[in-house]
């Protein structure tokens, strides 16, 4: 039986529809990510999933049980906040033990429960600890410990890594990732960031205006993108767009965008049952696009190099195909700088097109 | 020549130590990146150079000129703050022209300069409306605007992309990158993200804790780290770093992390004579540890799956040796589960050695 069941969910602040029309489930020891810009209505799901907010119409099911009626703290839903929220008068202890002794846990009870969490989240060893000097990821774990120890059947966290510096940031998400595997409670993770979703979830639902665009294993989102939007907000640097229209020549099909010609001769039945002359959108994602100083291809088009941003081990190129702006993603070439004539081609297996007035994927 | 030069830059508050014998020479029309972790002290040394904030030893000289005493008006200096602080009842317009309105420019002059600055920045479509309904990103560009309009000679921003959602980020760092070029002007920013130093800056400043731990080019830095602190900084999924010892093997010498060890016998001459009895770090770059399914030869350990993340277009696959937990990165293609048993082959000859006592670099990788 899944963890959790939404259903039909809806949404009103006044006439504005924060959420229209959401359903989704989430199955044991599964992660699922809600992944959207800001004012998609994620963090509104969450908040209704935790019965902080009231839904206008829709169901929530925790455990096979509808919980719309029943009030947050009788959910057996573990909330961890943005800012974790340490008493940081409190021994790490205390505040994990704070919701059993809400609950008047008997002491004896509680000691035991309260080891075992400890035990489990890794904070054993610092249990005498006042919250206040508590490092970063001593934070999370006894937030998630301060959740956990109460047996939720679901755990809901909201942007747990939004207020941390970049680094920081790479090191707990590891962290959490490892946690998550070791807890095994089925969980819903809210954020904007695609890189923190696509690393922590098992499953992805990225949402655009109160709706799911698509739901999925990481996998699926990155590689089959069903709409437009959700092929463009998923994957750094972000995929490479391009307006262009399907023609023929030669018994040829050309995918063209002004001096642009790309050759889908391999595709043409499926685009052509599909799409009927339509304004197409090309879609390539920059690790898909490589660049190479000769020209190795026969297929291989000129371009120059715009801008170079190194990153590590790989650099971005900002490169005009013409009067076409693509960029790739591969290997730091030293020898490659601003105004460098390179060749380029597109990895053809991993070419995505949409029909531009739907938004949506035919190939 | 309009370049910003600090020499022997030190400033205590209080006790503390902000920044230490800072020396660093931005060159004209360069793009400068301050890079470090939340206070390093990026903040400061940019306030120092505007002017804000007083040295208590060093000089800074802008163009040939030092300007220790020169008040922040006079030094042709413009800074971006992290929070800008514009006016929320006055319009885009209003807002960038103020500066100039306090310098009794001319209203026909200052219609032009706006306008000018509006277009580059392309926020014209924001002149006539106020703050409360710009973007976080707009919100930024109005304020660069405001401070671009004065034409200052070295434009200062801190953190300039910290605020923006991680999407709007990546579009508007290479935004930057274009103005500066466009503008031809000499720009210093502060970020804590390695990602956007090294994407963004022609030269980046390292600094930790008031030091200025290696200033060079993106590729220097990530491939000749100086130090472990650089190491660990700059490349993201971040350097593995382990204890090892180097020691003598028949033949070879290696460097044994207990229960792996990598050889290198050939590249012994770089590792000083000292290094012997010291005690070693070693360091591994994520791309240099390949994890194969057979041991494809006797150099290849086993190793167990602790945890994937999937990047999309690659995998950072964490790996357990014994006691030791190592990041690997990987293509998309192969699929790892939880547990499973996977062979390691490193590539001995990128691995990087630093004393564990100072932090300083013995070897560098060879490339």
């Amino acid at each position: 039986m899944p963890k959790l069941v939404v259903k039909n969910l809806r949404k009103l602040f006044g006439t504005f529809e924060a959420v229209k029309d959401v359903g989704f489930q989430v199955e044991e020891k599964e992660t699922l990510c809600l992944l959207g810009p800001s004012g998609c209505g994620k963090t509104t799901t969450l908040r209704i999933i935790a019965g902080l907010e009231v839904p206008t119409s829709g169901q929530v099911f925790v455990d096979g049980v509808l919980v719309n009626d029943v009030p947050p703290q009788k959910r057996q839903i573990g909330l961890v906040f943005q800012d974790y929220a340490i008493f940081p008068h409190l021994s790490v202890f205390e505040n994990i033990a704070y919701g059993l002794r809400v609950r008047k846990m008997p002491e004896a009870q509680l000691r035991t429960k309260v080891h075992d969490t400890a035990s489990l989240i890794g904070v054993d060893n610092i249990l005498d600890v006042p919250g206040r000097k508590l490092g970063l990821s001593e934070m999370q774990r006894v937030a998630i410990g301060r959740s956990i120890v109460l047996d939720p059947k679901l755990l809901l966290l909201d942007e747990p890594l939004s207020n941390i510096d970049a680094k920081a940031r790479e090191r707990m998400r590891a962290e959490l990732g490892k946690l998550q595997k070791e807890i095994g409670i089925a969980t819903v993770y809210v954020t904007h960031d695609q890189l923190e979703a696509m690393t922590l979830a098992d499953r992805i639902a990225v949402m655009r205006n109160g709706l799911i665009e698509q739901i999925g294993t990481t996998s699926e989102i990155y590689d089959n993108p069903r709409t437009l939007f959700v092929g463009n907000f998923i994957g750094s640097p972000s995929m490479n767009l391009i307006d262009c229209e399907l023609v023929y020549s030669e018994e040829r099909a050309i995918l063209k965008s002004g001096d642009f010609a790309l050759d889908v001769t391999e595709f043409a039945e499926t685009l052509r049952a599909k799409s009927k002359g339509r304004e197409l959108v090309l879609g390539v994602r920059p690790e898909d696009v490589s660049v190479h100083v000769r020209k190795t291809d026969e297929e291989a088009m000129e371009c120059e190099v715009q801008l170079v941003e190194p990153i590590g081990a790989r650099s971005i190129y900002h490169l005009k195909i013409g009067r076409l702006a693509v960029l790739a993603k591969g290997y730091a070439m030293p020898e490659v700088d601003v105004g460098s004539k390179l060749w380029t081609t597109f990895n053809k297996h991993k070419l995505h097109v949409f029909d531009k007035k739907t938004e949506e994927a035919i190939v | 020549m309009v370049g910003v030069r600090l020499a022997n830059i030190s400033k205590k508050a209080g006790k503390r130590q902000i920044l230490k014998n800072v020396t660093l020479e931005v060159t004209d029309k360069e793009l400068f990146a301050i890079a470090g972790p939340p206070g390093a002290g990026k903040t400061t040394l940019l306030k120092i150079i505007a002017g804000l904030i007083a040295p208590d030893e060093g000089q800074v000289y802008i163009g040939d000129q030092m300007v220790n005493t020169v008040p922040p008006g006079d030094r042709d200096v413009g800074m971006v703050f992290e929070v800008p602080p514009i006016y929320p009842n006055r319009t885009g317009f209003q807002n960038i022209a103020f500066p100039l309105e306090i310098k009794k420019m001319n209203n026909d002059q200052v219609k032009e300069r706006v306008e000018e600055v509006g277009e580059l920045l392309q926020i014209t479509h924001l002149l006539e409306r106020k703050p409360a309904t710009y973007s976080g990103g707009e919100l930024q560009r109005v304020a660069l605007a405001r401070v671009l309009v004065r034409k200052p000679r070295v434009l200062l921003l801190d953190e300039p992309l910290k605020n923006l959602d991680a999407k709007i980020r990546e579009t508007t760092r290479v935004e930057l990158k274009r103005l500066q070029r466009e503008f031809g002007i000499t720009m210093i920013f502060s970020t804590h993200d390695e990602v956007e130093a090294t994407a963004v800056g022609d030269r980046i400043g390292v600094i930790n804790e008031g030091v200025v731990e290696q200033i060079g080019g993106p590729q220097e830095l990530y491939s000749s780290p100086r130090s472990v602190f650089v190491a660990r900084f700059i490349g993201s999924p971040t350097m593995n770093l382990t204890e090892c010892a180097l020691k003598q093997m028949g033949e070879k010498w290696v460097l044994d992390a207990s229960d792996f060890n990598v050889d290198m016998t050939r590249r012994a001459h770089q590792i000083e004579s000292e290094a012997m009895s010291q005690e070693l770090l070693l360091g591994l770059r994520p791309e240099d540890i390949v994890l194969v399914d057979s041991p494809a030869n006797s150099r290849c350990f086993e190793a167990q799956v602790e945890l994937t993340q999937n990047f999309g277009d690659e995998r950072v696959v964490t790996i357990s040796v014994g006691k030791v937990s190592l990041n690997c990165l990987t293509g998309k293609e192969r699929v790892f589960t939880y547990g499973q048993k996977v062979y390691v082959k490193l590539k001995e000859e990128k691995a990087y050695v630093f004393h564990r006592g100072t932090g300083i670099a013995v070897a560098r990788s060879t490339n």
